[in-house]
């Protein structure tokens, strides 16, 4: 059979967006490569990172925005306004930026009540306020009922990198070993299961986190960071294929080496989800040059957010490049490949 | 936890692949009957760690995609409808039906809704008593007892606003259909474990002892299938054909009887077609005539449906075995998950999924 990998893009398969353009898979970056990325290309946006790196008078700022519209507004772990100081800390921090100012937008349904919005901007201060960044300018908009999701933010942010600095994909090299700091799949998963009821002993809890601190500890440490990357919507499979893609090299990751919480392995056998694919929000990997690995993982595990680190893989150079494989447990090899859409709960 | 780590221990594994090839002789070709089996094992790389001359065909079970397409332009044309809200298990929202699949449509503004049970669409019903809430009962014998469930209950509560679309389909004739085929190459069976644990072993021995094949009820983590497949070449290699269970933590012989009990008094047999493989007697479930009111096709007199399957799509070669996904010219090609021309390209647990997810770059 012919080679797979199309050469001209696929044609947009709707003629409207579907919920699963915003599913951190196929259908949203077939959604980005065809409408957006062609219409604003630039050479900062072709960096394709987690932010746009720009310089500004000899200084290098990181530059970042994300939207936040999750449902329920509260859950186990956090809250909507945490996630949106948290998220926007994140991917500053994910180029090796030191994050100094971040906005607010709010989109508030009309009925939302008061004392829910006064609890989630004082857990967006709180945040900030820990993680010694200001929230700087803000906007508000009031939308018809009905017309919004009771609340949804947007969150952008401005950090400092370092001169010495250089943390981007293009850095990845073969050898390269690849480190996480947590358990993974945990906010999906909490989500989910507080969305539709089914968190049974409220066993499990969101992993959202600022990681703004213990990057810098590690920017602090003279590691040599190829790339850092937060595994959030489409989690960890999806973070590492849109590495390896743009990076255009082959990693390989082994299953067993991945730190899944029991409880988060039981919900995802329940309703047919792949770990690998759901979000996370306080979990990243890092690619640091082999004989950095033991340095990293002591370094990681030195912090509150880092005490489950563990290396989970390896850039190699045996696989077609821009691959990720999974060895599993039975010794296969996988290729990991990305998701269409949105994972959708199995019937049976 | 711990329980099921037990059955994905890599150790225990690989004993019994050096079992397996310590028995095998001979060439055989064994069909997992379940859509579920299939998504593990090639997930696993089972099939890549057997020996080379055992072949495991792909079955029929996967509930998505066996549910024929003129369900699924009923559904769409009852979801369409301004006062519905139709609530339908997560992925049959990707399935395409004749023009488009539920999750355009919802996409254009009908109020479709993903549901873990009928009875939580039963639930939407009771606190929105001004629309009509439809259920999409589609899938096996795993299914159908808590479609038969919200049947009965809405009966017993005469809630008029509910009603259920019903597909379900009965797993032991599909194996008989497929034995009987003049192209059958099936020579043993990995049974649908959960099915059995609803069903019982009791619909197979007559079918075993029929047709002269193996039957062993088999469960869905690597050493559950690896442990049916060792049960069923020792039969094949011996000469032997019975019923065996092998998942005996979650099958009993008579199964869930009381599910069944309700099954039998909510569901009448009826003949069904299935996606890709035509009508097949005495295949279906379907609401006996006292329900006909909690019937959505009683209720929504939906007509004009005239469901055009796509000719290029080969998903009935693939359901019954006959040709694995990669051997379609369009897979990958013009069929992806993105854009599936059959439902086998849709659920993960369809075999075009399945090989498209995990085995794509190896195969093409």
């Amino acid at each position: 059979m012919s080679n797979l990998e199309l050469n001209c893009p696929l044609p947009l398969q709707y003629e409207q967006i579907v919920i699963g353009h915003g599913g951190g898979g196929r259908l949203m970056q077939q959604l980005i490569e065809q409408i957006i990325h062609p219409i604003f290309a630039n050479p900062i946006l072709n960096q394709k990172h987690d932010s746009a790196v720009v310089t500004v008078n000899g200084a290098k700022l990181a530059f970042t925005t994300d939207s936040y519209v999750i449902k329920p507004l509260f859950f186990a772990g956090g809250d909507i306004g945490k996630l949106a100081v948290c998220g926007t800390l994140n991917d500053l921090a994910m180029s090796g930026a030191k994050p100094l100012y971040l906005s607010c937008a709010l989109i508030i349904e009309e009925g939302f009540p008061l004392k829910d919005l006064q609890r989630i901007v004082q857990s967006m201060q709180d945040t900030a306020q820990q993680a010694g960044v200001f929230i700087v300018t803000g906007d508000t908009k009031v939308v018809d009922k009905g017309k919004g999701d009771g609340l949804y933010i947007n969150t952008a942010g401005i950090g400092l990198i370092a001169d010495n600095s250089n943390v981007l994909p293009s850095r990845i090299q073969v050898g390269d070993s690849i480190i996480i700091n947590s358990d993974i799949a945990r906010h999906g998963m909490a989500i989910m299961l507080e969305r539709e009821g089914m968190n049974f002993d409220n066993s499990l809890s969101s992993d959202c986190a600022d990681l703004s601190g213990l990057v810098h500890s590690l920017m602090q440490a003279e590691l040599d960071i190829h790339c850092m990357r937060d595994l959030t919507r489409g989690g960890l499979a999806s973070g590492l294929i849109e590495l390896a893609t743009s990076a255009q090299h082959a990693l390989e990751i082994n299953e067993m080496a991945l730190p899944i919480q029991p409880a988060v392995q039981s919900a995802c056998d329940i309703l047919g989800f792949d770990p690998l694919y759901i979000a996370n929000e306080g979990c990243f990997a890092l690619f640091v040059p082999e004989a950095q690995t033991e340095k990293t993982l002591t370094l990681l595990q030195q912090h509150p957010l880092g005490k489950q680190a563990c290396l989970i893989g390896r850039v190699n150079a045996r696989h077609p490049q821009g691959q990720v494989t999974l060895r599993t447990p039975l010794g296969i090899s996988r290729v990991l490949d990305l998701l269409s859409g949105e994972q959708l709960p199995r019937i049976c | 936890m711990k329980h099921l780590d037990e059955y994905r221990d890599p150790d225990t594994a690989k004993k019994l692949l050096a079992a397996i090839k310590s028995i095998t002789t001979q060439p055989w070709q064994i069909m997992e009957v379940c859509g579920g089996q299939t998504h593990s094992i090639i997930k696993h790389g089972i099939d890549q760690l057997l020996p080379d001359n055992i072949n495991l065909i792909h079955g029929p079970g996967c509930p998505v995609c066996v549910t024929p397409l003129d369900a699924i332009d009923k559904a769409l044309a009852i979801a369409a409808q301004p006062e519905v809200i139709f609530c339908s298990f997560g992925d049959m929202l990707r399935v395409p039906g004749s023009q488009h699949n539920l999750l355009s449509l919802k996409a254009q503004g009908a109020d479709i809704r993903v549901v873990y049970s009928p009875l939580d669409a039963l639930n939407l019903a009771q606190l929105n008593p001004k629309q009509s809430v439809v259920f999409f009962g589609v899938g096996f014998e795993t299914t159908a007892p808590t479609s038969a469930l919200a049947a009965y209950q809405a009966k017993q509560q005469q809630l008029d606003n509910f009603s259920l679309l019903v597909s379900h389909v009965r797993v032991p004739p599909i194996m008989q259909a497929l034995l009987s085929s003049p192209h059958n190459q099936v020579q043993g069976f990995l049974g649908a474990g959960h099915v059995c644990s609803i069903m019982g072993t009791h619909e197979y021995p007559s079918i075993s002892s029929t047709y002269r094949v193996p039957i062993v009820i088999t469960g869905f983590e690597p050493v559950d299938i690896l442990h049916g497949i060792y049960c069923c070449i020792k039969q094949l290699e011996a000469g032997q054909y019975r019923v065996e269970n092998a998942y005996p933590r979650i099958v009993k012989e008579m199964g869930n009887e009381p599910a069944q009990r309700l099954m039998q008094q909510v569901f009448d047999v009826v003949d069904r077609q299935w996606r890709g493989l035509g009508s097949i007697a005495a295949s279906g479930l379907a609401l006996k005539p006292e329900y006909n009111h909690w019937n959505a096709e009683h209720r929504f007199a939906v007509t004009g449906i005239n469901p055009q399957e796509p000719t290029q799509c080969r998903s009935g070669e693939v359901l019954q075995g006959l040709i694995k996904p990669v051997q379609c010219s369009e897979f990958g090609s013009r069929c992806t998950p993105e854009h599936p021309l059959g439902a086998t390209m849709v659920s993960s647990e369809g075999a075009c999924a399945a090989y498209y997810h995990y085995r794509r770059p190896q195969h093409v």
